[in-house]
């Protein structure tokens, strides 16, 4: 495919506000994971949690309140995202420029909120509670429209964890269809019980911090995040060079243990970019640190790789942020090449032997040419895509 | 701009109980007359699947079946867009209930099943599709920008497309917020190449006010769920007309569905 123009890109997570967090965080192997002080929850767990949400949105944006669209807020205010979006805005028209935005539960923390305090004896929720702009997927997309002014296509994609990967797939195809002439792309995630005591009821959830590849790996750290990326045509520093996108057919919160779907979206992703195996630098694994996950991870990137590609998760750093893992670790994965740097994973004491793939145990720098970012989800989707730097 | 054929429909709605049996009702040669969906389930899924799914999965499972069924592409050879408001939005509404009460006992079917993609998992269960496969919501405007997105992957990806659009009430005290009052799924088998089983050619195009049913019960209808919207649309498909029909998209604009009878 024709490589696309990353001219923007910023994200907030458990690590900080924007990139330069991030990669502080990174070169100073700090996590932003605590134990969990979240109310009403009394689950022994960490997570990865931003700080600076308690404002609630006002004016105009009043009724958009929640969690999850006052972290978008906080997020399109960093790295001068908003000023690159208002420059492609001048040049393009509002019109041209579309919107595609993953989120897995989106404002549903209202929905806790607005049950828990509801009138029982009436059956009522309290008038405060507006699903439309919260609780409803499509308020995570249309939030950010509405936030940067924007009136093209706009979309928002709930694959679960894969959500915010699969963003980059779909704003390149409404490019290339004439849909529109670039896009902003993204994906938030927030904290909310439904996710946690999910996860929990499911025995996904670490009572320690996550611990991608370790032999005692024992499930998740749960974490939240937002970032955005502007697309246009033409050559630039950043670009997204392909995507691959598939479905397990296997189960429907299980990953097939042969790992075929993964295999299949990281062919998909090679093939689209016109790329070899071996001209991939790194690969920022999906890596939640579930024993089923990283297992299957491993063999399907071996299958496809080989063993000795540099590979880690950074979800060590920011926990399990959902449906905003794809544009996360999509961010991380440009600060990796901008910067020429190799992550470790983080809190991999000790790898499982039965991991076979080179799973980094110390950050270096280094030159990052092109990587590969991997997002799988429940339902059996995956996305993977594959930036690169300048030639 | 991307242009696609309509190789099957599949329609599931009160009173119009299969794409079939609806085509006379939506032309006008017989008289709409609401009923309860009919007890239904999916021939797809394995039993272990089939006992699991809520009633959103098996409704939109049931119409693209249909729909696949009349295109004779084998299911697995097909990317799909799976398109909703709020999909299984009962189970919001009973993780919800449960983490209102100390015990705050989740059951992990219900939190697997509240995913927005549940539908498309189960799909690709049931038939094996190993292709893309995407879930989307748009609130009322998932027909304008579901086709889109199933057009831009036809024409970009270079593969046929399943567009379902589907979604079911809320139980009460969520349906107050959210009066999606019927249960009801559209499908839509999309083509890039023209068969002798193709119905129409779509393609979009601007429109500037949206198309309604002459029938004031098809009217109630099409406004009752986002994925009935679709109406007009299969009105004109099953009355094989050509025009422009016009929908609503986002931000209170229109777009148009260029319908061409084939």
């Amino acid at each position: 495919m024709e490589p696309l123009r990353i001219s923007a890109c910023t994200v907030t997570s458990a690590l900080g506000l924007g990139r330069g967090a991030h990669f502080d965080a990174l070169c100073g192997e700090r996590s932003g994971l605590r134990p969990q002080t979240i109310e009403n929850c009394a689950l022994q767990t960490y997570v990865g949690q931003v700080a600076g949400l308690e404002t609630p949105l006002a004016g105009e944006l009043a009724r958009w309140d929640c969690r999850n669209n006052r972290l978008s807020q906080l997020a399109l205010a960093q790295d001068d995202f908003r000023s690159a979006v208002e420059g492609c805005r001048t040049r393009l028209g509002g019109a041209r420029i579309g919107v595609f935005i993953g989120t897995s539960t989106s404002g549903v923390q209202q929905t806790e909120l607005a049950y828990r305090t509801r009138d029982r004896a009436a059956n009522r929720l309290p008038d405060w509670f507006e699903h439309r702009y919260t609780q409803n997927i499509f308020s995570a997309a249309d939030f950010v429209r509405l936030s940067l002014a924007l009136e093209g296509p706009t979309l928002a994609i709930s694959t679960a964890c894969s959500s915010s990967a699969k963003v980059f797939a779909s704003a390149r195809r409404a490019m290339a269809a004439g849909y529109c002439d670039a896009a902003v792309v993204g994906g938030v995630d927030s904290l909310c019980l439904t996710t946690l005591y999910g996860f929990n009821s499911l025995q996904l959830v670490s009572s320690e911090p996550c611990r991608p590849a370790d032999v005692a790996r024992n499930g998740i750290s749960i974490g939240e995040a937002a970032g955005f990326a502007l697309l246009e045509s033409g050559a630039g520093e950043l670009m997204l060079l392909g995507y691959g996108e598939s479905s397990d057919a296997f189960h429907m919160s299980a990953p097939d243990p042969e790992g075929r779907g993964a295999c299949a979206a990281m062919r998909a992703a090679l093939r689209r970019a016109g790329l070899a195996p071996h001209q991939v630098d790194y690969i920022n694994l999906h890596g939640t640190a579930t024993p089923a996950n990283d297992l299957a991870e491993d063999r399907a990137v071996r299958e496809v790789f080989g063993a000795d590609i540099p590979q880690s998760s950074t979800k060590g750093w920011t926990g399990h942020a959902l449906g905003a893992a794809g544009i996360l670790e999509a961010a991380i994965t440009l600060i990796c090449i901008a910067e020429g740097l190799l992550p470790r994973s983080l809190n991999t004491r000790a790898k499982d032997p039965v991991i076979e793939g080179n799973v980094l145990l110390a950050s270096r720098r280094a030159r990052v040419n092109r990587a590969l970012s991997n997002s799988f989800g429940f339902g059996g989707s995956n996305c993977s895509l594959v930036f690169g730097g300048a030639a | 701009m991307s242009a696609a054929f309509v190789e099957g429909v599949g329609l599931i709605a009160p009173g119009l109980p299969s794409w079939h049996e609806a085509q006379p009702t939506l032309t006008g040669a017989a008289r709409y007359v609401t009923a309860p969906l009919a007890p239904f389930q999916s021939q797809l899924l394995p039993a272990n699947e089939r006992r699991r799914a809520p009633l959103g999965v098996r409704l939109a499972l049931r119409a693209a079946e249909d729909a696949a069924t009349a295109s004779g592409i084998a299911p697995a050879a097909l990317a799909s867009v799976f398109a909703s408001s709020d999909a299984d939005i009962e189970m919001i509404h009973r993780i919800s209930l449960a983490l209102a009460e100390p015990a705050r006992g989740v059951s992990p079917t219900d939190f697997h099943n509240s995913v927005h993609n549940a539908a498309s998992g189960y799909w690709s269960i049931g038939t094996g599709a190993r292709g893309a496969s995407t879930a989307v919501s748009a609130y009322d405007f998932n027909l304008a920008a579901g086709l889109r997105e199933a057009l831009a992957l036809l024409s970009t990806d270079d593969t046929d497309v399943l567009l379902v659009l589907y979604d079911v009430p809320p139980p009460p005290p969520l349906y107050a917020k959210r009066p999606v009052s019927h249960a009801a799924a559209v499908a839509l088998v999309l083509a890039r190449a023209r068969t002798e089983r193709s119905l129409a050619r779509l393609s979009l195009c601007d429109a500037a006010s949206e198309l309604g049913m002459d029938d004031p019960g098809l009217e109630a209808l099409r406004l009752a769920n986002p994925a009935t919207r679709a109406l007009p649309l299969l009105r004109m498909l099953a009355a094989r007309r050509s025009d422009i029909v016009g929908v609503r998209a986002c931000n209170e604009r229109c777009i148009g569905i260029q319908v061409e009878a084939l």
